[in-house]
Order: C-alpha cells, then structure tokens, then sequence
C-alpha cells in the first residue's frame, strides 16, 4: 500500500479497489458486478478461506447451482465444521462468476480454515481469556462491551439506528439495494459506505473481537502479495466492516507477527448444496438473511421489483385457489408505493408489499400471507453440487465408522444377525437406524428367526452403488451420521402429516438412539396429540409410545420426555373417549372397542412404569381422578376406571364397547361381581333391544378377547351367563340365538365342547367360587389344585422372572400369564 | 346535524359545507363525537402539519397516523394515543384512506374497530357522524337516498324532495362515510356500494341526474371476524376494499390492563359495591381466555384445541362483571374462583358437544396441574358436573 488515499482527477482511488459489501445483499451484489465491470482488475479476491481456491473454478462447472456453501471441516472430526453459504445474489458468488468469466484468477484472503477450525477447538478456553485481558481494553464499562459487540456482529445496525431506522435491514435497503446503480458512478456507493466505516470502527475499535484484526493482518499480507503481482489492478471483495482495516497502513513485520504461532488442524474444503431455507442460519458470513427470496428476485429482476413481485404473489395465490385478478396486483402496487411515500422510504420494501399484499390481495388475513412468505419471501430454492466436487464430511464419517465396526459395503445381499448386548452389534443396530432416517437403505431389517428377544435383530444388507449419491445428498443434513440423522429426524418430525408417522418416528429415534432429536419429536408429537379430535388416532398412537417406552427401557435410553407425553395422550384419550363411544353403526363400534383394548393394555404398562418409578414416593395414589396429586402417572389407572365405569354405564355407548369396559373393569377386579352381574341383568332385560344385549355378550365374553376360556376357567361368570341365558323368555330367544352364535362359535372347538360339558353338568353345588373347596372340577381336570405341587413349581418361577417376594409376585404372575 | 344536500354542490366544486355541529350545551352530551372531544389536539396538529394532504383532508396522511397512535409535536402539545396496537396496521389504515380504495376494518367484537373508524374520520374529514349503521333491516335508502314524501306529493320529484344518505352527503361533500357492520347488511343492499366505490357515482335515475364523488370521499367499514357467514360480502364488493384486521390485544398485562380498567368502569356505573383485591382473578380470566384462544398455554408449551366461541375482551370483561356482581350480592364480596367459574363455562362452551370435550381436555391437562389453581379447578369441576 504505497499511496492509497483519494487521488485528484481519477475515476477511482489509486490503490486496490476495495469493495466492502454486506453479505448476502442483493444491491451489494449488482454495485459488485458493476464496479468490476467498470474497474476491469486483473485479480479479484474475496474474503474466505484461502483453502478454497482450487475449488472457484468448479463454481464454472455447468451443473454448479447456487446456494451452494464451502464447507471446511477437520479432516479427523467431520463434526467441527464451518460453513461459507453463497446465493446468487451474494456479492462473493458474483464476484467469483465474474472472474472466471474473463478468465481473471480469483483468490481467497481470509485467515485459513484450518487457523479458524482450530480455534473452534480452544474457543471456550479463549473467550475466558478475553474477559480476562479485560485490562487490554483500556475501559471495561459492561455497557460499553455490549455495544462494541452488537457493533462487530452487525455495524449496519449502529448505521441504521443512527439514520433513524429501526430496522437495519430497511436502512440498508433504502441506502444501497434501492439505488439503481448509475453508470459511471460504481465506485461511489463503496467509496461512502467505506467512509461510514472507518468512522464506525473510529469510534469502536474491533467490536471487542481481537480475533478479527487477525483476520485482517492476514488479508492486508495477501492483498499486498496481490497488489506486488498486478500493481493497482487488485479487486477485494470483503465484509464492508473489514474496509477501513484494508486500508490502514501496517508494515509488514507488524502482520507477520500477529499471524505467528496460530494453532493449526488439518482441515479439508468441498462444496456442498445449500438451501435457501438454510441462508438464514448463522454461518462463516456472520448473521443470516430472514428473506432470501425476496433478495433474489430484487437481484435477478431486470426493473420494476415491486410490480414483477406482485404478479409473482398473485400467480402463487392464483395457484392455490385463492382468487386474485390483475386489479388486486395493480391496487396492492399502488397501496406499496403510498405507504412506502408515508414513512418517507424512496422505495417499497419488504415491509410495505407485505402489508399491501395483506391488505389487498389476502383480505387481510395472515393465512394466506404465510403460504407467501414461505414459498417467496423465503423460497424453496435447491442448490447444486457437480460430481467433481470432494466428497463430504458425512461419507468420510460413515467410512469411519463402518472400519470402527467392521461392517463393509458389500453389494452382495447378507444377512446379518446382531446380539444387541453386545458393543459393536449395538453401534451396528444404530448406525444401521440412523442410515435408514436418512434414506440410505443399506440395510433392511427383517423378522429375527428364533428369538424373539428385544435384544435380537436380524438385517438384510445390500450396498448399492446409488446409496453413495443418497449419502451426497443427505450430507445437507449434517457432516457426522448421528448429526445428520438428528436433523432429518427433527425435519421429518415437523414435516410428518399424521399422528401414526410421529409417533412411528419417536420409535426410530429411540432404536437410533438420537436423544437430540427425541424433545422435538416429543413437542411435536404433544402437540399433534393435543390438536388431533379424533379420538381413534390418539387411541391408535397410545400403544405404539407405550411400546417404545418400554423399548427405550431396555436400551437403558432416557424416556422421561416420552413418559410425559404418552401420560398426556392417556389423559386426552380419557376426557375423548365416551362422546366418541356414542352413536356408533356396528363396525364402528367394532373398531372402537378394539381402541379401548388397546388403550387398557397401554394404560397397564403405563401404570406400571409410573408405579416402579415412583415405589416408595407415592405408588399408592390410586384411586380417584379427582384429587389432582401430582403424580399423574400412579393415578392414571384409576382415572381409567373411572373412564370404562363411564363407558359401561352409559346407554347410549354401543352395546359391545360397554360389554367390554365392564369385562375389562371386572378382570381388573374394579368392579364387584354383583355389580358386573347387575350390569348385565339391565342389559339383558326386557326393555333392552335384543340386538343390542347380544352385541354386549359379545363385547363381554366375545371371541377375540379369550372370552371362551375365562368361562370355562371362571365358574362364576360362565353362572352369571348361564343364569341369563335360562332366564330368556322363550319368545325372545329365537331373536338373540344367531347373535349368541355368532359369538360363542368362534370359541375353540375344544373350548366350546367343555363350556357345552360344564353347562350340561349344571352349577356346582354351591355355585362357581365354591367349586374347589367341594371338589367338582372342570372334565380332564382334578377336582382341585394339587397345592404341593404347584408349589413346587413357585422357586423356578421367581427365578425365571428375577422377582422378590415383596408382595407383588402374585400380581406380576397373573399379569405375566396373560 | 340536518345539512341537506345542495343540489348543486356537486359541480360547484367549492369549499366543503362548513359542518357547524348543532351541539346542543357542550359538556351535556353522555359521549361527544371524537372530533369534539380531541378538538384540540386535532386543531393542533392541522396547525403543524407541513406535510402534503390529500385534497379536502384536515391534515396529511401522517398526521392522522399520529393523532391515532399518539406522539408529542414539535411546540409540545402531547397527543393521546387513541389506538393501542402494532403501528402497521394504523399505517396501512391511513394509507388505504388515502388511495381512493376503501377501507374495511375486521376484527372480533372488542378490538377497537368502530373506535378506529370514528377517529379515523374525525381526523381525516373532521366529521365523524356520516354514519350507517348496518343491521339485518338497513335498506337500500339508508346507503343511496330517501324522499320526502310530503314533498314528492306537493311539487314532484326534486332535489328538494330526497333526503340523502350520509354516504351521499360524503360524496357530495368529498368526507369520510362510515358503515358499521358491514355484513349484518342483506346482500343486495350491500351490492349497492359497487357502483359508490368503483364508479364513484351515486344515479339518481328519478331525477335523471347523479351525484359524482368529489376527491377526498372515501369510506370505512366495520365487520365483525366472526360474522363471515351472516352476509358474506361478494366477490365483486371485496375486491374494492383493503382490509386490516384489527388483532386482540398482544400480551397478558395489557389484556388485564383493559379488562380491569373497563370492569372498574362498569362496575362504578352500575353501582356494584366495589370488590377489592379481584386483579389475581381477573388475570386468571384473562390467561384462561388467551390460551383457549391461541390454542397454547401462556408458557408456549403445550398446545390445545380452541373452542368454537370468540373469547374476545369483552367477553372477558362481562364474566369478570358477572363475577363481581355475584360476589358482591351472593358472596363475601371478594372475587373468588366459583364466581367467574360458571361465567366461564358459558363463554368457553357454546357448542355443547365439541366445546365441553375441548374445555375438560383444558381443565384435565392443563389447569389440574398448574401450582396455585386448585381452587379454580374445583370449582370449575363443580360447574362442569
């Protein structure tokens, strides 16, 4: 830099031409191309990383679309990354096309990668040190800090607020995107917009980031090693906040210093497809941009924005149905263009047409507005990498991990059985999940033969050489396998249409083990859960969470979150269920009662759980759903009493749910025998349809539910059946035989000939409870239990089932023989 | 105000009928107009404003955007925010004024609407009292014009015969008309505004003649959110206007700021005893109302299904009302959960099939677990029985 201030007569300062730009702005972009267009220098560089460079001549590549991002990472640990995010309208994007177009080298001057990835490493430590230096810093007012970091992060935001704006995006679209760049004049915009600067970082210094004027020592060395092959004809292309630093007059041996003894790591470049969804993520280019669409269109449009993005809205509502004319396009321009004149702004910007469209063209409804801003404002745009582009992070951490397991590619199909107790089988089973969330079906997984043991799994690999393009494109998700999953999972978990599929989705979470993703699958889920009204969808999801509670049991993963929300889906199916029990057509009823039974088998495990997690705190709150203790989860059986005594009660419920909620309450010893037996003399009186009384037999005793063999094992309700049955009158049994057929024939023909043997030796005497004590077994069966043998059998029991004799072995066996 | 209509006012084009208001005694009136009430703030800003106005407007665009949202002027005369609420929507309100499109202010009932539009007019044409109040009965003469019958029976049809509508009067005077409930209106009377607002002419074909809007008519109309179905407006009369839906208040404090500030007031009209300490209550009416609203509890975290009612405000405000008076006659005068536990149940459950399940669902999940509510889910449980 021998003389870089502003010479006389010349169109530009002598001295590099220094292009400070905002990243990411539309307007920086266009003053770019024209300031190169107009300056013709004989090299361009641009603030990155300089390990970059062999990849600007792929961005010529034909099938190279933006966005499109470097990727830096360290070649050992693909989960340290960094990302470099270039758009169409980036300046940086332009600059490098503009080269390559004239056949102009292009270079990268930041600090390299593999300084900044090494410092990610120590970054916690440094920050500490930072605030320990504080001495360094001459004042060390809080408030002061504050603001000097605010104006590193964002010193168009300082700008801004000092022009009176609050929105910095608005000020800098008022200052820079909406002049028109006017020829002959292209220099001027960055000629100003440095000056701002300089005066800015006058005032304050570094922003408190000791790290940039590192940064910057290492861009000055680069620009002048440039400047020392093409003289002046040097363009830079780089943050405006780092302009004035470019310009200051540093000798070299200063710099030098200040680069020496950086930490390193071996790191390695790729570009990777972007989106313009993930434009707005934070990145190597600071703070994201909320509108890429919108800056898109202002920088592809030739003239007329505001008119040509109003059509654009009109045709997307159009699209969908939403009526909108061309008088609706010209009125919202119109509206745009007065309220843009009422706060004083030489142009509508975002603000304004979103408001005008509002008001015009959704009848001021957000609705509509939303579809707008998702697929304009921020758009659905897919970038492109070429084939020649370095692999990703994401393939190199799948080849290390298939080394770490041993667990080769092959494209010949193998069946692979995994023991998950074990180690590696177990990081197999996941990297095996994982893969599968991301849509490389590398391996299948099929039915275990044998065991059926939750700690077995049988999978049917097959490397096809096309899963090497799925792994390419599910590096957008991540750069590690775990890391990638999460985000597909999360993404898949806000994506998914019904309950089934999210409730599918925590299952495979919990057999990928990706305890990230599961909170948000989990509020997804709760939310799914509270906004779902058919009680049949909650009633369907409720077994599948229970089941992967209890896988996630044995995997030893944490369940708490998922515990919570199925104890809500429970309480949700609870308040739903009896309205939706009312009125129903016979298959209807047949569906819901297969609901109830699915919800009583959850409720048992879900019950369970809670009271083996509570034990001792407050497993005994059992009873009444009134109390509101906080443990939801003990009560949550007794709440579900509460709910079958609703059901079984209420005559408008169908005839076969009410017959099984009073089975299920009576097998759950909820409700007493005479109770049951009362139940039943209502049903089956006179007054009831015969149809209907048939239909609660069957939901009571009928086929499916073991029915048949609780009758021949439980003398007291094959009594309870049998009395009813003499009792029919004799008119009115030729209404309910086929009804009664149906339901006893679809017991076991071995089952039907022993109720037939049991009902034609009649009742006991006594009665059914007292048939052991008086000693008239069932046929084929002594007439009682022979005690001291089956005692004998009671020590392989407890041993097979790890119990102790707490006091709970008799529940669990019975629970266990079901 | 009886200011009939000159017959040749329309093409004379000259300054605006001066609207001298036959107030009766200042001071008298149970509520004066707006332009009377803010006279001077609204004289003080037309002083001021160096701003381009629109033709026959009192001040410029910007201005009116001040009177409403309030701010201090350069001598220091301090203007009242008449409006509470996102600045855009004021803007893009005033801004519609201006084009010559017009205006329709949505909303559920308590959001301000009519309050906007008076304001809106008073400020714009210094008139706030071109007024059509919409209903299920508002006929056709009540938006173009009447007769006299006594005078069409003497001396024929004439201008002096018709009476015109306040919408007439707007056009011929280039002022703000404003219609109130705009969908309670039958449909066919509702078309009659195409040809006001598109061609910008109001035929008179008994007399042969027109009145053609001067520049600066413009019109605002109110319609309730909720209302959509009552008389939907067509197609073809939507088209002509700009909407704004006017949101509910954004946060808590300032839905209970409003609720307690008007129950006061209510409550001091209607001679209830005063009930002390009821601001705990209030707020959990409020927190009750909004997350039913939004369909998610105030800590973000769990969602819930809406019911089918508004559970506007106001809504808020009469079971707040209801439960003091309960507590004030029945009670021990201090506003406890089981006086505004039935009120709630009334206005959470209108449809008593579909609101009843969403209102025990938000009772069982969300209310039985939350610290300090004990008291307000048994009494609720009590009601709901």
């Amino acid at each position: 830099m021998s003389e870089d201030d502003q010479g006389g007569g010349t169109r530009r300062a002598p001295g590099p031409l220094l292009l400070g730009v905002r990243h990411h702005g539309p307007g920086s972009a266009r003053a770019v191309r024209a300031a190169l267009d107009a300056a013709r220098p004989r090299t361009v560089l641009l603030e990155g990383p300089p390990e970059a460079d062999a990849l600007i001549a792929l961005a010529a590549e034909e099938d190279m679309r933006p966005p499109v991002a470097l990727l830096a990472h360290v070649v050992d640990e693909p989960g340290r990354s960094a990302f470099w995010p270039l758009a169409e309208f980036s300046p940086e994007w332009v600059a490098i096309r503009w080269a390559l177009e004239h056949g102009v080298p292009a270079r990268f001057i930041d600090l390299p990668a593999t300084h900044t990835l090494a410092r990610g490493r120590e970054e916690e430590e440094a920050e500490e040190e930072q605030a320990d230096k504080g001495e360094n810093e001459k004042e060390g007012d809080e408030k002061e800090e504050d603001e000097k970091e605010a104006v590193r992060i964002d010193p168009l935001g300082v700008l801004a607020e000092t022009a009176g704006y609050d929105d910095p995006e608005r000020w800098w679209e008022d200052v820079v995107e909406h002049r028109g760049t006017r020829a002959g004049d292209a220099f001027a915009p960055f000629e100003a917009l440095g000056e701002a600067m300089a005066a800015l970082r006058e005032v304050y210094g570094t922003g408190g980031h000791d790290r940039d004027l590192v940064r910057e020592a290492h861009m000055r060395l680069q620009v002048r090693a440039a400047q020392r092959e093409y003289a002046d004809d040097v363009a830079v292309v780089c943050g405006a906040w780092h302009v004035p630093a470019l310009r200051q007059r540093t000798t070299v041996a200063a710099d030098r210093a200040l680069l020496k003894g950086l930490p390193k790591v071996k790191a390695d470049m790729t570009w990777v497809p972007w989106t313009h969804r993930r434009l707005s993520r934070f990145s190597g280019y600071g703070a994201g941009i909320d509108s890429p669409g919108w800056y898109g269109h202002l920088f592809s449009v030739p003239d007329r924005p505001i008119e040509r993005w109003m059509t654009k809205v009109a045709g997307l509502l159009r699209d969908e149905d939403h009526p909108v004319s061309s008088a609706h396009v010209i009125e919202a321009v119109r509206l745009a263009d007065t309220l843009a004149a009422m706060r004083g702004r030489p142009l509508p910007g975002l603000t304004e047409t979103t408001d005008a469209v509002r008001a015009v063209m959704c009848e001021g409804s957000d609705v509509p507005l939303s579809l707008v801003h998702d697929r304009l404002v921020v758009g659905d745009v897919l970038g492109e990498v070429p084939e020649a582009a370095p692999a990703v992070p994401l393939q190199r951490d799948l080849a290390r991990i298939q080394r770490k397991l041993r667990l080769k590619p092959e494209a010949s199909e193998r069946e692979l059985e995994l023991d998950l107790r074990k180690e590696t089988d177990g990081g197999r089973s996941r990297l095996l999940h994982r893969l599968r969330l991301l849509g490389v079906a590398w391996g299948e997984p099929v039915a275990s033969r044998g065991s059926t043991g939750t700690f077995r799994e049988t999978w049917r690999l097959r490397w096809e050489p096309e899963l090497a393009v799925r792994v390419a494109e599910a590096g957008v998700w991540g750069t590690t396998v775990l890391a990638a999953a999460t985000a597909k999972a999360e993404s898949d978990a806000v994506g998914a249409s019904s309950l089934a599929d999210v409730t599918g989705l925590a299952e495979r979470c919990l057999l990928a083990e990706l305890p990230d993703a599961l909170p948000v699958v989990m509020r997804i889920l709760a939310d799914r859960a509270a906004l779902d009204a058919d009680v049949g969808h909650l009633a369907q999801a409720l077994p599948a969470l229970v089941r992967a509670l209890r896988y996630g049991d044995v995997r030893g993963t944490g369940t708490r979150a998922l515990a919570e929300v199925a104890a809500g889906l429970a309480e949700r199916v609870f308040v739903g269920l009896p309205p939706a029990c009312a009125a129903l057509d016979a298959e209807a009823a047949e569906e819901m009662r297969g609901h109830v039974d699915a919800v009583h088998g959850a409720v048992g495990l879900l019950a369970e759980d809670g009271e083996h997690g509570k034990d001792g705190t407050d497993g005994a709150d059992g009873g009444d759903g009134e109390g509101g203790k906080g443990s939801s989860r003990a009560g949550i059986r007794g709440r579900w009493h509460t709910v079958l005594g609703t059901l079984g009660g209420r005559d408008t419920v169908a005839g076969v749910v009410r017959g099984r909620a009073v089975r299920l309450l009576l097998d759950d010893g909820a409700l007493e025998q005479e109770e049951a037996a009362r139940f039943m003399g209502l049903v089956l009186s006179p007054g009831t349809a015969p149809g209907d009384a048939a239909a609660w037999i069957e939901g009571f005793v009928g086929g499916g539910s073991g029915g048949g063999m609780l009758l021949v094992h439980d003398e007291r309700l094959l009594a309870l059946v049998d009395s009813w049955l003499t009792g029919v009158p004799a008119d009115a049994f030729t209404d309910v035989l086929p009804l009664l057929r149906r339901t006893f024939s679809a017991y076991e023909p071995g089952v039907r000939r022993t109720l037939g043997e049991l009902v034609r030796r009649g009742p006991g005497p006594g009665g059914g409870l007292a048939a052991t004590a008086a000693g008239t077994g069932a046929p084929g069966f002594a007439s009682g239990l022979d005690t001291e043998r089956a005692d004998a059998v009671l020590p392989v029991l407890r041993l097979l089932l790890g119990l102790d004799d707490d006091g709970r072995t008799e529940n669990d066996l019975v629970e266990v023989s079901r | 105000m009886s200011v009939s209509v000159d017959p040749n006012h329309h093409q004379s084009e000259g300054v605006p009928a001066p609207s001298a208001p036959s107030v009766p005694d200042r001071g008298e009136e149970l509520r004066p107009h707006a332009e009377d009430a803010f006279a001077a703030e609204l004289a003080a800003l037309a002083a001021q404003d160096d701003r381009p106005r629109p033709a026959r407007w009192r001040m410029s665009p910007w201005a009116v955007a001040t009177y409403l949202l309030g701010g201090t002027l350069p001598d220091g005369t301090v203007i009242t925010p008449k409006y509470v609420g996102p600045r855009r929507i004021v803007e893009v309100a005033v801004t519609t004024l201006a084009t010559d499109r017009a205006l329709l202010l949505l909303g559920v009932p308590g959001t301000a609407k009519t309050w906007v539009s008076e304001h809106l007019a008073a400020a714009v044409s210094g008139d706030s009292t071109l007024l059509v109040q919409g209903t299920a009965g508002t006929p056709e003469e009540a938006i173009r014009y009447g007769w006299n019958y006594a005078q069409l029976l003497a001396h024929g049809p004439s201008r002096d015969a018709l009476v015109p509508s306040p919408v007439m009067r707007a056009m011929a005077e280039g002022m703000t008309a404003r219609v109130e409930e705009l969908t309670r209106i039958p449909a066919d009377v509702q078309d009659t505004l195409i040809t006001i607002l598109s061609e910008k002419t109001l035929p008179i074909p008994e007399l042969g003649s027109e009145v053609q809007a001067v520049r600066g008519f413009n019109l605002i109309a109110t319609a309730n959110d909720r209302d959509r179905g009552v008389n939907d407006l067509s197609s073809a009369l939507r088209r002509r206007f700009n909407t704004v839906v006017l949101p509910l208040p954004e946060s808590a404090e300032a839905e209970v700021e409003i609720v307690s500030r008007r129950v006061d007031q209510i409550g001091r009209s209607l001679d209830l005893p005063a009930v002390p300490e009821g601001i705990d209550e209030i707020r959990r009416v409020v927190t009750v109302f909004r997350e039913l609203r939004d369909g998610v509890t105030a800590d973000g975290r769990t969602k819930l299904k809406s019911p089918s009612g508004t559970l506007s405000t106001a809504e808020a405000i009469s079971v707040v009302t209801n439960g003091l008076a309960l507590a004030a006659h029945f009670g021990d005068g201090v506003l406890r959960a089981g006086d505004v536990a039935a009120g709630i149940l009334g206005a959470v459950v209108r449809d008593p099939a579909a609101d009843r399940v969403i209102w025990q669902e938000y009772l069982e999940a969300v209310v039985r677990e939350r610290d300090g509510w004990k008291d307000f889910y048994r009494a609720c449980r009590e009601v709901s029985a």
